[in-house]
């Protein structure tokens, strides 16, 4: 006979499915407790380093943010880290000969310009974004060499370190104010705003979006623009906080960006994205790191690490592979 | 027959009663929850060997399900299923398939960028020198099947480059040829054209007499009479019967489908609403391909079904309108003004509402909520400074839920899990939703259930009647001559005939033969008016 006790198999679904979604937060913890128990003699617990964590990770969260419009809309941005060490440039180019506010606007404007590239091309000429974001990656690196001769630009300006990256007002770093701001702005325009809704609908299905009456090249075009600006900022934030601009800020940053946000729940698929997820994934990349460097790893050993440990990440939290 | 094999650790038992050896398939008492749901109560299906079996139902009515068990993707909560009267004792798709079963699905599951040879033994390619894919042999392989069942199809053509038609026959020779004894279509003929249906059928009929189990599954009622020998209908996840069909009444068949409060699709409302000024009207109007110098208006409170074959441009017009793709020559005017447009917000604005041909790939976001697909497209209307007013939306959808009485656990259930003629209702809320001046239909009832199908009908006459402006494209036949108060013929691009529906319904029949009649005038019209070319 085939009697089959059932009510057994939706309940194990639904754990199931509840725990792909919490495990990057579970993760999270676990590491955060393994790390305080094994690291507390190397002072992993130290509210310094706690803070520096922080600091370190914000670029990352904050790029993460606006990368997971990018991918909810069924798109990619690789030309982040890039444009984050052009931006530093431009903006330390721009400070020592024109002062604080002509360098902030310079450097958002390096990104804005990006960003139109690559959504213009993504959106007029067809270009995948993938393949046009690959290309002005190479460009903005090229650029940022070209006019600082790849030399460090130093940043004279104090009130502009405070305000990007450099500065504590009390014990908290401004750079803890940057991502609290612009993630809760993130996870309502995602969530909230009909802006966010239309992201979710082009990357979950572009064709019917397009027939439901949504813009749906509009909205390819403004996450092209909003990830490459964002990313100027955070190239801006890099600049601050280590008082220059130089092109290497950022290189490599496109990949913790993106498994931070595919850690943190978004799909490269499109179609679904959590900015709560993709800071807390980009906490993750960043406590990872740190607890390699206190663990006394040296650089190779932590790239290794550090990749087995996103590999773990990612495959617990995807969905299974069939169906 | 011989036992199939079954997979190691599985001991088949023979039956102990001899009837059940007459029966290629026995599933007995078959019962499915999910979360509570019953999906299937107690539920049998038995095909002898030989037969064209139909397995008829509305939407939800569980025939995915019963097939889906059969097919071992999902295991019953109770039941026992016999093939050749061997006790399936393991639920899994590997056993089903080693028990000799094979099924075609709706949505392809052929490689496009693989010929049609290498797709039709693609991981069990004939094998030449030293272990490698004999191309050769592969490619007679298929020719040789494809001549058997009279298939013009190159075994070289890449299934990419074929028609919907052929890659549904394509699929079909695929499943043939691996001596499936049990053979299970589930709606083949919605992608054919009529003489490729008539092949299907051919080959159908050629299978049965080689003694091949064939399990039907299609909403087409016209096809079920022709092609049936038996049906079983299934409702709520109840089994009602199993009789011949030449037991059975096509009226009796949707009777026991739709159950007690169903509506006869026969029972056309009376007298055309009063149709008032033209609302939409096409001067010459072209776009790049088809349509060709349409000229034609729709009336207030009008429905014009327009009608042709597969091809003639019925869809490509829904797409002019609707701004998908440009006018190149001609006017279009809605209320009396002239209108651009270049893209399918724009046609919103102006007051135009398309339930697209395809709910899947145009009509929804299939892995998002009911609610995120019906407020859509009327993002703007729910949302102050552009954040989404939740209690709003909710308003809004629970309105059209109730309205258009969609089945649906909640509002935030995935479109996934709600059934294709309730989803096909989600598109209709989405286009209802932006409130529109003229509606355009496109197939709106192509795969869904007699209930359903009834209801949309109910619908959209409803909808002329509140004073809308309708366009129907359809090719069902009873479906245009029960909802449209004019009809209108595609052929080739153009407008080749029009006749209102007065003159197609005759009232000195007798209300039993008038839809046929009518449906028999339709279609000889279409056949002449491409004739004609």
């Amino acid at each position: 006979m085939t009697e089959i006790s059932s009510s057994s198999v939706p309940m194990m679904t639904y754990l199931l499915r509840s725990w792909r979604r919490g495990i990057i937060y579970i993760g999270f913890v676990a590491i955060f407790i393994v790390f305080s128990i094994t690291l507390s003699d190397q002072g992993f617990l130290d509210p310094d380093n706690l803070l520096n964590i922080i600091r370190q990770t914000a670029m990352i969260a904050l790029m993460a943010v606006t990368m997971t419009f990018v991918l909810a809309a069924g798109e990619i941005d690789l030309s982040v880290g890039a444009v984050a060490g052009f931006a530093s440039v431009v903006t330390a180019l721009v400070i020592h000969d024109y002062g604080f506010l002509a360098g902030m606007l310079a450097g958002l404007a390096s990104g804005v310009l990006i960003g139109l590239i690559n959504g213009l091309l993504t959106t007029r000429v067809g270009i995948p974004s993938f393949l046009a974001t690959l290309a002005t990656m190479g460009i903005a690196t090229g650029t940022a060499m070209w006019i600082s001769q790849t030399a460090a630009i130093p940043i004279l300006n104090r009130a502009y370190s405070f305000v990007f990256g450099g500065g504590n007002i009390g014990s908290i770093p401004v750079l803890f104010i940057w991502v609290l701001v612009i993630g809760i702005a993130g996870h309502i325009g995602l969530k909230k705003s009909s802006f966010g809704r239309r992201v979710l609908a082009t990357g979950g299905n572009e064709t019917a979006a397009h027939y439901s009456g949504v813009d749906t090249l509009k909205i390819k075009l403004s996450v092209l623009l909003m990830s490459s600006t964002m990313a100027a900022l955070a190239g801006m934030l890099y600049a601050g906080r280590l008082q220059s601009g130089r092109y290497q800020f950022g290189e490599g940053d496109e990949m913790s960006v993106i498994a931070a946000a595919v850690l943190g729940g978004t799909s490269l698929m499109g179609g679904t994205g959590s900015i709560i997820g993709s800071i807390v994934g980009a906490l993750m990349i960043g406590l990872i790191n740190n607890g390699l460097i206190l663990f006394g790893l040296d650089y190779s050993q932590q790239l290794i690490a550090r990749g087995g440990i996103i590999i773990l990440a990612v495959a617990l939290s995807q969905r299974s592979p069939r169906r | 027959m011989s036992a199939s094999p079954l997979t190691a650790g599985s001991i088949p038992s023979r039956q102990e009663s001899g009837t059940a050896d007459d029966f290629a398939i026995a599933m007995k008492g078959i019962t499915k929850t999910f979360g509570g749901v019953k999906a299937l109560s107690n539920v049998q299906l038995e095909v002898r060997h030989g037969e064209i079996h139909a397995l008829l139902g509305g939407n939800g009515a569980g025939k995915s399900t019963l097939l889906k068990i059969l097919r071992g993707v999902q295991a019953p909560d109770s039941g026992t299923i016999d093939i050749d009267g061997v006790r399936l004792s393991e639920h899994s798709t590997e056993a089903s398939r080693r028990a000799g079963i094979a099924m075609i699905f709706q949505e392809m599951s052929l490689i496009p960028t693989l010929t049609a040879a290498q797709n039709i033994f693609l991981n069990r390619e004939p094998r030449g020198v030293a272990g490698l894919i004999d191309d050769r042999q592969c490619r007679d392989s298929a020719r040789d099947l494809f001549e058997d069942f009279h298939v013009s199809i190159d075994p070289d053509e890449l299934v990419a480059n074929m028609s919907a038609g052929q890659r549904q026959l394509t699929e079909i020779v695929k499943a043939i040829s691996q001596r499936s004894k049990v053979l299970v279509l589930d709606e083949p003929s919605s992608a054919l054209t009529e003489s490729e249906v008539d092949l299907l059928f051919d080959i159908l009929r050629k299978l049965r007499a080689d003694g091949v189990a064939i399990i039907y599954v299609s909403h087409r009622m016209e096809e079920i009479m022709r092609i049936a020998d038996r049906a079983t209908i299934l409702r709520d996840g109840r089994y009602v019967l199993t009789a011949p069909l030449s037991e059975l009444t096509l009226d009796a068949i949707i009777s026991h489908i739709v159950g007690q409060e169903g509506r006869n699709l026969a029972m056309r409302q009376e007298g055309t609403a009063a149709a008032g000024e033209v609302i939409l009207e096409l001067r010459h109007a072209s776009g790049p391909g088809k349509p060709t110098d349409v000229s034609l208006n729709v009336r207030r409170g009008e429905v014009v079904g327009v009608a042709g074959l597969l091809g003639s441009g019925r869809s490509s017009l829904a797409r002019l309108v609707y701004g998908v793709t440009p006018l190149l020559s001609g006017e279009m005017l809605v209320k009396g003004k002239p209108v651009h447009l270049h893209k399918p917000s724009e046609a919103i604005d102006a007051g135009i509402a398309l339930i697209p041909e395809n709910r899947l790939t145009e009509g929804l976001i299939v892995t998002h909520s009911v609610a995120s697909n019906m407020c859509l497209p009327v993002l703007d209307r729910l949302s102050r400074w552009s954040l989404v007013s939740g209690s709003k939306a909710a308003q809004l959808v629970d309105k059209h839920i109730e309205w258009l009485r969609v089945k649906t656990d909640s509002r935030d259930a995935s479109m996934l899990s709600l059934s294709g003629g309730n989803q096909q209702k989600v598109v209709l809320a989405k286009g209802l939703a932006t409130l529109p001046d003229v509606l355009v239909l496109d197939e709106p009832t192509a795969g869904i259930d007699i209930g359903s199908k009834t209801e949309i009908v109910t619908l959209i006459r409803d909808m002329a009647a509140a004073g809308k402006a309708v366009l129907l494209i359809s090719s069902e036949p009873s479906e245009l001559i029960a909802a449209s108060d004019r009809i209108v013929v595609m052929a080739d691009g153009h407008l080749a005939a029009e006749v209102s529906i007065a003159d197609i319904v005759s009232n000195d029949d007798d209300p039993v033969e008038r839809l046929q009649h009518a449906q028999q005038r339709l279609q000889l019209l279409i056949q002449k008016v491409n004739a004609n070319d």
